[in-house]
């Protein structure tokens, strides 16, 4: 499959607007185990990309290189143009991330874990941002609630609250809405499609929800075994491989990846 | 742009303030410990007074030396207790995928250690004073440079333990809290280097602490106090910050090409 590299989404000397994220031949492997085998893809503004895939096939590893918590092997990753080796301080100021495995701090309540991470992004007139935030993510009731007694749903919906509070250029979810209830998860799913929509940054989305996943992703990227199987709209993408649905591709790129071309990458 | 924006730091220094300022488990060892070493000591200084025979102040020499090692051992407790709050909380992953640089991260710790060894040295000077009589007339401006010292040797071995906690994992904590123990043979708290065994005093002229106690012993006996053994002691004391920092970025290095960082949930990653 034709991945496009950094160079094609923003070629250097054009006044094209580079991709939100552009992520180059990223490669991570740990002693014999290739977790990520050289897989390039992009974001662009506006985009919710569906990175999907089995258990291990090196979704959370991608996350973690392009959260800069984990240096990639190989490859080159971009934030709005700027070299994440390089610039790593300017480019996590324009990211942000919730994951269900990375809660905020317990002992802290919801506002001083909002003041906390908002004064770390360096985000300017605070105090009116923390407001906006309680309120259109309804934690306004817990704002001196310790963070280590809401409800799973509440501390997501705090973890997304503090991951839209520097307004990030890219927004990385790490299977969000898997604690949530499906009236939660609907929130949330509609939260995020108004951030992209706002046409301020996109998103990379992780998640074993496959309605969810045609609900909300724009594009979606299969990683098998470290690769990037398939590629494409999530409601067009299994009619093309002769599948019913995604839930169906999915399945068949966990049980068969071979059987979907991924001995042709 | 900066290396270090005060921003950030404060972020981490407003962070500790929360947690201690909400749990009275955080706020009483700032104090209740000191206290109680002070006034056991300061008794213990005073029945050996009274038993006779010494000629120097047996409450400068015996409570000072505790008082300015208990200093130092608050302030490496004071590095260590704001990383460990990090680890507790598992939230090596909102810190690390954030913007903090490395310095700031750092410097955050070692100012909200400064904060708190502060309050726990305000605690045993009043005590000392109010109680036994301790007279820091006696150090003069010298007790800035043992502060000092013993200041800066707490920073680094606070940003060592914190290192070593990052390399092996939350378990490792365990090795952390005896340093203080495991160095003050070494350190000559109570007794002169000279009655260190041959083999235990390179150990000991390592140490800045070292220095700062053979200065203290020297105000207190009524001789000069040696000015290069200061001095080394200070350069000593600032290399081992220089070191520790250069060691925790070392394993800060070797954690984001492991994979140890998003992997830190489990109690032992070694």
């Amino acid at each position: 499959m034709a991945e496009p590299s950094i160079a094609s989404v923003a070629p250097v000397g054009s006044t094209a607007e580079p991709a939100v994220l552009a992520a180059e031949g990223l490669r991570k492997a740990y002693g014999a185990v290739v977790a990520v085998d050289g897989i390039s893809f992009h974001v662009r503004r506006g985009e919710i990309v569906g990175l999907l895939g089995p258990n291990g096939a090196g979704k959370t590893t991608t996350i973690n290189m392009v959260l800069g918590v984990l240096a990639p092997d190989a490859g080159r990753i971009a934030v709005e143009g700027l070299d994440l080796a390089t610039r790593r301080a300017d480019v996590l100021e324009r990211i942000n991330f919730a994951a269900v495995y990375s809660p905020l701090p317990g002992n802290l309540t919801v506002a001083q874990n909002l003041r906390v991470f908002g004064m770390i992004y360096g985000v300017p007139r605070l105090a009116e941002r923390i407001e906006e935030l309680l309120a259109e993510y309804d934690l306004a009731r817990f704002r001196n609630t310790k963070s280590g007694v809401l409800s799973s749903g509440e501390q997501t919906r705090l973890s997304l609250a503090k991951a839209m509070i520097n307004r990030p250029r890219l927004l990385l979810l790490d299977e969000p809405t898997a604690s949530l209830d499906p009236a939660a998860a609907r929130d949330m799913r509609e939260r995020i499609r108004r951030f992209a929509t706002g046409g301020t940054g996109g998103a990379l989305w992780t998640s074993h929800n496959m309605n969810e996943v045609v609900e909300v992703c724009d594009r979606v990227l299969f990683l098998s075994r470290g690769r990037i199987l398939l590629e494409g709209d999530p409601r067009a993408l299994p009619a093309e491989h002769g599948k019913a649905n995604l839930e169906e591709l999915f399945i068949t790129v966990a049980r068969e990846p071979l059987s979907l071309g991924e001995g042709q990458a | 742009m900066s290396l270090v924006r005060p921003g950030r730091v404060a972020a981490v220094v407003l962070r500790h303030f929360y947690l201690i300022r909400g749990s009275l488990s955080r706020v009483f060892p700032l104090f209740v410990w000191v206290g109680i070493d002070m006034v056991l000591w300061g008794f213990i200084s005073r029945y050996l007074a009274a038993a006779g025979g010494f000629r120097f102040s047996l409450v400068t020499a015996l409570l000072g030396a505790v008082l300015l090692w208990d200093f130092q051992a608050r302030v490496m407790q004071g590095v260590t207790m704001a990383f460990f709050e990090d680890v507790w909380s598992r939230n090596f992953l909102n810190v690390f995928a954030s913007p903090l640089r490395l310095s700031e991260y750092l410097g955050g710790l070692v100012l909200s250690s400064i904060a708190t060894s502060a309050v726990g040295l305000a605690v045993m000077l009043v005590v000392a004073v109010a109680a036994f009589g301790l007279s820091y007339a006696a150090y003069g401006l010298l007790l800035a440079a043992f502060l000092l010292v013993l200041f800066l040797f707490g920073i680094a071995l606070g940003v060592v333990g914190a290192a070593v906690v990052l390399r092996l994992g939350p378990a490792a904590e365990w090795f952390i809290w005896p340093i203080p123990a495991v160095l003050s043979p070494f350190a000559c708290v109570f007794y002169p280097l000279a009655t260190l065994p041959e083999w235990m005093r390179p150990a000991a002229r390592v140490l800045p602490a070292s220095y700062v106690f053979e200065g203290m012993r020297a105000i207190v006996a009524g001789t000069a106090v040696p000015a290069g053994g200061l001095l080394v002691g200070a350069a000593l004391a600032a290399a081992d910050v220089l070191l520790a920092c250069w060691l925790f970025r070392g394993v800060h290095r070797y954690a984001v090409r492991t994979g140890l960082i998003a992997r830190y949930a489990a109690e032992s990653v070694s």
